[in-house]
């Protein structure tokens, strides 16, 4: 599709640079025709029907009034495909920071390293949302993009960025990590500092991470402390997810707080973690509802915690308590089942469901199947999950082995990361987030002697998206548009960022990486900007990279140079009701309204009950623990009135069957009346 | 058994025998291709005689035969005859012969036709003209078929509901059971949490004996595990004779067992060789659900429908195949009500995992629009739990899957409750007693459904009628099959007749039938239970009291051979490697916030992470050679003894 796109955009490019010269011609209003009756509709699409106009004369002018005027500039944008290629052509040497010459920042005389007031033009450079690529000049002034377009008339001293015929793509949003993730009391090492640097140096220009409270924390006071930790130093935009560790009525306020105040719309619930984070089926019913009220996106952490905790016991029984241990403990199966039982609880509370850290093949496929009957449920593959395996738990060296150490695991079926890849390319899955929670070797090693012990957590942010474009887009799986909107655009719309995040178009934010799809980089912890000593990638290679990236209208990677200014990155409040997920759920909520079947009262005879006494178990579920409980019945003497002899009212109703019915005449007995 | 001896005999009628008749040397005949291995023709009743044309010469030896058989019954057999009370004779000597003419021999491998011979409630002869001692009983069965007697597995004559009893006892069950077909069930023991299994076991057993007509066998249902139920589990699997237990995945706050419990239940199942049965239902939705309608408003029975969708089967389904694989434990899931659970376990199956789906009588043959029906009463009747769906297409669904096997086992899910008992729930679906009829038409269901709309052959009819189950639950050969040596449970099959099914001729009490109308093909003419003929000419004849209690030994075969070589192969095995002798991270204020569990994740509360920091703790770093270094593998819990003292965190472990 796309690739028929860019051929067509190349075949147009020589007549529509001809005709721009002469654009203002007589018949300027033919071009308002049927496709321009929406004032500004443009904006947001940044449909660019020059693109498709091959020597068409009339047609190169302004279509909405905020755009500014379109002048004869001189400099010629477009270049030849050879030129391109040449351009873009990289130095395979691996060396991230080594300065790449080939990305050339033209700076007129006076200006600063961002260009005078953050004006930045980035020319000759191919725009790729998620719908369409085409050939566009972007127009960048503080902060936001204002302008994109062919020939764009912009004030004197802006700041030219060559692109050279490179991919102009919006920003990467990474929408799972943990920078402040505390374990044990330690936290990783990558902080909200480390990780986002990492984030810009990989072509991510905004992430949204985990807020973790510990069970009896206040959600707000723990979301406060990760806001003000990460005002202080994110390089880059961000957002926060709240996990919820335990449901109870004190949540409840906190989320309304949250959702209406604060600008969060994503909520985590844990299946896994048992006596910690895990929420019975009970609760999580109780979670979606309350959380689709209040128009929350549901992320599910999903795994079968109970077997998962069996499963410790036995292994570390059996005298395992390595790394290995972990994948052991914790098969693909119990993911793929808790997967299922997540999105049976989504289908029954119609609430959408996003399972956060995709790890395997079988609960990939779950997700599949449920989308294809309908459900409104999102998957997220991980940086890990999509590069490498599980093999490397059997590693005989143990701070290798526990670097991997990250739950759901990876899987060990070595086939899994092209599996995830081809239901990312077809859509099936939605979202690439990195899981980013980086321990240092020393922190790994608290659990030496015990895998459960183990920090889990691995690093990807930086790696995220040079994977997904090395192994689907440069093995010809998915195309450069799919890629965009699998590692920015569909984030951007679930969470609700979307056109401000996650796509080029005029009013969204200057974030912006130009990719260069050619460069090949080795991956390894030397070179990384991410401070833990471990990279779980190392020694793998992989083409596609950022050559530039934007944050915010600046510049803050170039080359292989990383200038990135600590609290730069602004918080973003996110809306809730998402268009994206919450559309359909919102029309089944009309559709679907039960309705009882009006019927007769019945007025037959009624069995006589004694209220039978009931086993109510005094924990709401009976997911604790299996032996704390055994209240003995206790018969209530009072109520064991039944025993009824001599004719009966009813003696005349001819079938009996040989129970004694009792239908009093004044009244119901008790138990009747409940409903 | 006997047939071998015919070889030997040197049956020159015989096909075999015309193999090597031309030469002298007997073994030819008898060491042939078909012959060579060692008792294998008794097990598989292929009667060869049945394909000889003359059988002259015959008759000496089966007399013979009959005579002493009853001594060497087990002999050559793997027949199980365990140790519970042996058969009780009910002083009708001459009504324990009979023999069965003319009919076609169905059993789940093959057919063929062949005469039947019981004595004392057992096979004695199987073969044509079959010499047998005079005033024997003859029934006919020409143009019939003669099956082995149907084994209903899931029925509940005396479980209570909320306090009511079933309406069907075990007399009225086991009678219209024996009408139908029927001759052997096994009946549901529901334990109420908190009393002794063996005390309900014993209490079902006493009852059951003084009422059922036809022979019975337990489930135990156990409705609260804990570890304390280990010994009573022993007890009952290997000197009671019970191998499956159920446990209930729905019926939150009653009887529901956690995927924990599960998984510790299953664990111990497998150890001791039972078969391990769920209600497969997410009883935490089905909870929601119910408070969510009933505060809508839906208070009649299509709000049990409502309330336990589908998918909320579906799931409970997967997850218990997801829980029995990780503790590598058989699975059977009782009453598979709807396409997609019984497409899980289909799936589940061709993934390899030990599981076999339970269709039952209603699910087979109607649907769930009848919870709509506009008199409270037939809506009511409708009541089960998981519910009949909805969908109509779904009955034939779960024929078919039947037919190619990936289900098994057909069943009633018998559970009977009068409109009168019903009716208590008639403000509140969450109150009416769940459970339909089923008992006495499950055969013919099965037949005019799957066989004469050709589905299913004779042979897979028997199969999921009584073969499968018995397989399952260890009664095989014992039950449902036509063998020399089996109990005679025979079931003369009529497979042109039809009868309507209506609540008026039916033998149970209550007063609506689910079936109520259907017109349906095959029809048991003759039943035979224990020996004694109990359905004859549409009379009932049977006595109370006389069905026997089968005991079942622990580890089918068919079941636990798998289960048994997977337990041997499955030996994760961990790395062995250096000691990882790097820095260690100081864990702070650690001392009371590990919990002594390996699942707990994390401290709770803010403190640690705020806590100070003890720097009397901190002297983690090891360097250079340690005490222990020479230790070439550490696989388990190595601790680091720094002569200085253990930093705490390694010490837990």
């Amino acid at each position: 599709m796309s690739d028929c796109r860019r051929q067509w955009n190349r075949e147009d490019e020589l007549p529509v640079y001809l005709a721009g010269p002469i654009s203002t011609g007589p018949n300027q209003r033919k071009s308002y025709g049927m496709f321009s009756s929406v004032e500004g509709a443009f904006d947001s699409k940044t449909i660019d029907f020059d693109n498709y106009a091959v020597g068409r004369k009339g047609n190169r002018t302004p279509r909405s009034s905020s755009r500014e005027r379109v002048l004869d500039t001189s400099d010629p944008v477009g270049k030849t495909p050879g030129e391109v290629r040449e351009g873009s052509r990289c130095s395979p040497s691996g060396d991230a920071n080594d300065a790449r010459s080939d990305v050339e920042v033209f700076t007129s005389e006076n200006e600063g390293p961002n260009g005078k007031d953050g004006k930045l033009l980035i020319k000759g450079g191919r725009v790729v949302n998620d719908d369409r690529s085409f050939y566009a000049d972007v127009y960048i002034e503080d902060g936001l993009i204002k302008q994109v377009g062919e020939n764009l008339a912009v004030p004197g001293g802006v700041k030219v960025i060559e692109a050279k015929g490179r991919m102009i793509i919006p920003g990467g949003i990474d929408v799972n990590t943990c920078l402040m993730k505390p374990y044990l009391g330690t936290q990783p090492v990558d902080d909200f500092f480390q990780g986002t640097k990492a984030a810009l140096a990989g072509g991510t220009t905004m992430i949204i991470d985990h807020v973790t409270p510990q069970p009896g924390d206040s959600l707000l006071e723990v979301f406060e402390r990760w806001q003000e930790a990460a005002d202080k130093k994110a390089c880059c935009d961000y957002s926060l997810h709240v996990d919820i560790p335990q449901w109870n009525e004190n949540v409840k306020d906190e989320l309304e707080l949250l959702v209406q105040d604060k600008g969060i719309n994503s909520f985590q619930l844990y299946m896994a973690y048992k006596d910690v984070y895990q929420m019975s089926d009970a609760q999580l019913y109780e979670a979606f509802s309350f959380l689709k009220q209040l128009g929350a996106v549901v992320l599910v952490h999903a795994e079968n915690g109970d077997l998962i905790a069996q499963e410790q016991r036995k292994i570390l029984k059996m005298g395992i308590t390595g790394p290995e241990g972990h994948p052991l403990s914790r098969p693909e199966e119990l993911e793929a089942e808790a997967v299922f039982r997540a999105i049976t609880l989504g289908n029954r509370v119609n609430c959408p469901v996003y399972i956060t850290k995709v790890m395997s093949k079988s609960a990939a496929d779950t997700i599949t199947q449920a989308r294809r009957k309908g459900s409104v449920v999102f998957g997220e593959p991980i940086t890990a999950s999509l590069a490498t395996d599980g093999s490397h738990y059997w590693s005989k060296n143990w701070a290798k082995a526990a670097a991997y150490v990250t739950s759901p695991p990876l899987s060990p079926d070595p086939t899994t990361p092209d599996h995830l890849h081809t239901l990312l390319a077809c859509g099936d899955l939605q979202v690439v987030g990195s899981a980013h929670c980086a321990y240092s070797t020393l922190q790994k090693a608290i659990g030496k002697d015990d895998f459960t012990l183990i920090p889990e957590g691995t690093n990807g942010v930086e790696e995220r998206m040079g994977f997904v474009w090395d192994k689907a887009v440069a093995m010809g799986k998915m195309d450069e548009n799919q890629f965009v909107a699998v590692t920015s655009t569909n984030a951007a719309k679930v969470f609700n960022l979307y056109p401000r995040k996650g796509r080029i178009a005029a009013g969204s934010d200057a974030d912006i990486v130009i990719w260069d799809p050619d460069c090949v980089k080795t991956i390894t912890a030397k070179l990384q900007q991410s401070a833990a000593e471990y990279n779980i990638f190392e020694g793998l290679e992989c083409r596609g990279g950022p050559a530039l990236v934007l944050s915010q209208g600046r510049i803050v990677y170039e080359g292989g140079k990383l200038q990135a200014q600590q609290g730069t990155g602004r918080f973003l409040p996110r809306k809730p009701f998402p268009d994206y997920a919450y559309q359909r759920v919102n029309c089944r909520n009309q559709v679907k309204s039960m309705q009882g079947v009006t019927r007769g009262i019945y007025d037959g005879p009624v069995y006589d009950v004694a209220p039978a006494p009931k086993y109510i178990t005094p924990s709401p579920s009976a997911k604790t623990s299996p032996t704390s409980h055994q209240p003995p019945p206790i018969r209530n003497l009072h109520q064991s009135n039944f025993s009824l002899s001599g004719a009966q009212v009813d003696d005349n109703i001819p079938r009996r069957s040989g129970h004694r019915i009792v239908a009093p005449p004044g009244g119901r007995s008790n138990i009747t009346s409940l409903g | 058994m006997s047939e071998k001896r015919f070889c030997n005999e040197d049956d020159c009628s015989s096909l075999l025998s015309r193999l090597g008749s031309d030469s002298p040397r007997p073994r030819m005949k008898f060491g042939g291709m078909f012959c060579n291995v060692e008792g294998a023709f008794e097990n598989k009743t292929l009667n060869f005689e049945s394909f000889s044309p003359r059988a002259l010469r015959r008759g000496a030896t089966l007399t013979q035969m009959g005579q002493h058989g009853g001594a060497t019954a087990g002999g050559g057999q793997s027949v199980v005859f365990p140790s519970g009370p042996t058969r009780v004779n009910h002083g009708k000597k001459e009504g324990d012969r009979l023999i069965i003419k003319g009919g076609k021999i169905v059993n789940d491998d093959q057919s063929f036709y062949a005469d039947v011979y019981i004595e004392d409630g057992t096979i004695r002869q199987i073969g044509e003209n079959l010499i047998v001692p005079p005033g024997v009983k003859t029934l006919d069965a020409y143009s019939q078929l003669v099956i082995p007697g149907g084994i209903d597995a899931n029925t509940n004559l005396q479980s209570p509901q909320k306090g009511l009893n079933p309406s069907d006892d075990f007399y009225q069950g086991t009678r219209a059971a024996l009408f139908g077909g029927t001759t052997t069930i096994i009946d549901h023991v529901l334990v109420d949490p908190g009393t002794s299994l063996l005390s309900a076991f014993d209490q079902w057993k006493e009852t059951a004996e003084q009422r059922a007509c036809c022979d019975f066998s337990f489930h135990l249902d156990i409705t609260r595990w804990h570890e304390g139920l280990y010994e009573e589990l022993e007890t009952l699997v290997k000197d009671k004779g019970v191998n499956s237990f159920l446990f209930f995945m729905a019926y939150k706050d009653r009887y529901q067992s956690s995927d924990s419990q599960l998984y510790e239940a299953f664990g111990v199942l497998r150890d001791l060789g039972a078969v391990a049965q769920v209600h497969a239902e997410n009883g935490d939705i089905i909870d929601e659900e119910q408070k969510k309608l009933l505060s809508v408003g839906i208070t009649g029975p299509e709000g049990h429908v409502l309330s336990h969708p589908e998918e909320v089967e579906t799931e409970a389904v997967y997850r218990a195949i997801t829980i029995a694989k990780q503790a590598n434990c058989p699975l059977y899931v009782t009453k598979v009500m709807s396409k997609s659970a019984a497409d899980v376990i289909a799936k589940a199956r061709k993934k390899g995992v030990v599981v076999y789906g339970e269709p039952i009588t209603a699910g087979l043959v109607t649907d769930g629009s009848h919870y709509w029906s506009k008199d409270w009463a037939t809506a009511a009747a409708f009541v089960m739990s998981p519910p009949l769906n909805p969908d109509p297409s779904t009955p034939q669904y779960l024929t078919s899957l039947l037919a190619c096997g990936d289900l098994q086992v057909t069943s009633s899910a018998q559970a009977c409750f009068s409109t009168a008992q019903k009716a208590v729930g008639k403000d509140d679906f969450t109150l009416i007693p769940e459970g339909t009829n089923g008992i006495e038409e499950r055969l013919s269901v099965v037949w005019d459904r799957a066989v004469s709309t050709g589905k299913m052959d004779e042979n897979e009819f028997v199969a999921v009628t009584s073969t499968n189950a018995a397989k399952l639950f260890n009664m095989y050969p014992r039950k449902g099959r036509i063998a020399v040596g089996s109990d005679a449970d025979i079931v003369i099959w009529n497979p042109k007749e039809t009868r309507t099914v209506s609540a008026k001729t039916h033998n149970l009490t209550v007063e609506i039938n689910i079936l109520e109308g259907l017109e349906l093909r095959g029809v048991p003419t003759v039943v035979i239970s224990g020996g004694r003929v109990v359905v004859e000419d549409g009379q009932l004849n049977v006595t109370e009291g006389s069905g026997r209690f089968i005991p079942r030994k622990a580890f089918p075969d068919t079941v636990y051979k798998r289960i048994k070589a997977r337990s041997k192969m499955a030996e994760a095995r961990g790395v062995p490697r250096g000691n990882y002798d790097g820095p260690v991270h100081d864990v702070i204020s650690m001392t009371k916030s590990i919990p002594p569990t390996p699942t707990t994740r994390g401290p709770t509360g803010p403190k640690t992470i705020t806590g100070p920091r003890n720097l009397h703790q901190s002297g983690f770093t090891l360097a250079g050679a340690q005490i222990d270094d020479h230790i070439p593998r550490r696989s388990a819990q190595r601790i680091v003894a720094p002569p200085g003292g253990r930093s705490n965190i390694t010490s837990l472990s």
